[in-house]
């Protein structure tokens, strides 16, 4: 795989740490900290490779080069690259790993319409 | 020794082996093999009710794939991995290294009794810290519902002792990938004195456990199935 375009994201940077609830209506390049929850349903969330996520994640599209600790549900589809750390559920329609990527937790996959309905 | 000498012996020898011990296949390189003991427990994955599976190897997409697009719920915990985190180094009354065993259940394999239909262990005991492997096997047991299975791979004696520890990818109902497993965590010590990745920062295989063994590992469950290959590996199902 290669490395996640996100041209147009909105960033946020490595010395950033955010705690609360966190939503938008943008795709988004967390390359900082984040403690809370990320609610993107409508859009794409990135995990940069310096990206460390403790909390529950929800968008679009979810893709992690970090470190997640909380859930990670995704209406469309999850991405583990190979630096990825995931410890957590996964609920997502689609979900690739990259070999290397670490995963701790339950997968499940849903079918369209209940990602959707559970995303609305 | 001339390099025209060297040549020479080079050119008898043939090309020279890239692999190290330990190392049996070339980086990102996998082999297939077929499974009777996959086989066995395949006729479950077919079923209509969902089934709660535990993989405790190396993540691997294709088994998470592979189970999740037949309608099961997959757990995966990569233990071999977790056993290598330093936070675990101890010691014993005597003083002597060792992991604390508590504390690797308290931070995995956390889940209420009787809760997994299947459990996907493959090669897990013969790589694992001798103090943990008899403590996560009875975990194991109390996590599986009753009539569950286990299904476990373990080197025979021929294997020795830099046998690669393999990441296993299932492909079909009775044909597995193996990958060859490169530590994620530079290695310590082990906590028995054991070092665990000497080289290319490989898993070293702990042991070689005989039929009677593994029997005694399993006494708590209610049957143990057998099935032997030619490739120096003992394939066991376990019924809980």
């Amino acid at each position: 795989m290669d490395a996640a375009k996100t041209d147009g994201f909105a960033h946020i940077g490595k010395s950033v740490v955010i705690k609360g609830e966190l939503s938008g209506s943008e795709d988004l390049f967390v390359d900082g900290t984040v403690e809370g929850t990320v609610e993107l349903p409508a859009n794409a969330l990135v995990i940069g490779p310096n990206g460390q996520a403790r909390a529950s994640l929800h968008a679009k599209s979810v893709t992690v080069q970090g470190r997640v600790e909380g859930n990670v549900r995704a209406t469309e589809r999850v991405e583990l690259r190979k630096s990825a750390v995931v410890i957590g559920d996964i609920a997502a329609q689609r979900i690739a790993i990259e070999e290397g990527a670490f995963f701790k937790g339950k997968v499940e996959m849903q079918e369209a319409a209940k990602a959707g309905k559970q995303g609305a | 020794m001339s390099a025209v000498a060297q040549n020479l012996m080079k050119l008898f020898r043939g090309p020279s082996d890239p692999r190290q011990p330990g190392q049996s296949l070339p980086k990102g390189e996998r082999l297939t093999r077929r499974s009777n003991g996959l086989a066995e427990i395949s006729r479950l994955f077919d079923a209509d009710e969902q089934l709660c599976i535990l993989d405790i190897g190396s993540t691997s997409a294709s088994n998470i794939r592979y189970l999740t697009e037949r309608n099961h719920r997959l757990y995966s915990e990569d233990l071999l991995d977790a056993s290598t985190d330093s936070a675990l180094e101890t010691r014993d009354d005597d003083g002597k290294p060792t992991l604390d065993s508590k504390r690797f259940l308290a931070d995995n394999l956390v889940f209420s009794n009787a809760h997994f239909d299947i459990v996907l262990c493959w090669n897990l005991a013969d790589y694992l810290d001798e103090s943990l492997v008899k403590p996560v096997v009875a975990r194991l047991w109390s996590t599986m519902k009753p009539g569950a299975v286990l299904l476990a791979f373990f080197h025979m004696q021929e294997a020795g002792p830099d046998a690669p520890c393999y990441r296993y990818h299932i492909l079909d109902k009775d044909t597995l990938e193996m990958q060859h497993i490169i530590a994620r965590r530079d290695m310590r010590k082990g906590p028995t004195g054991v070092v665990h990745t000497p080289i290319e920062r490989s898993f070293r295989l702990q042991r070689v456990f005989n039929n009677r063994h593994i029997e005694n590992l399993f006494r708590d469950f209610s049957s143990i199935k057998f099935f032997l290959t030619r490739d120096n590996i003992r394939e066991v199902v376990v019924v809980r």
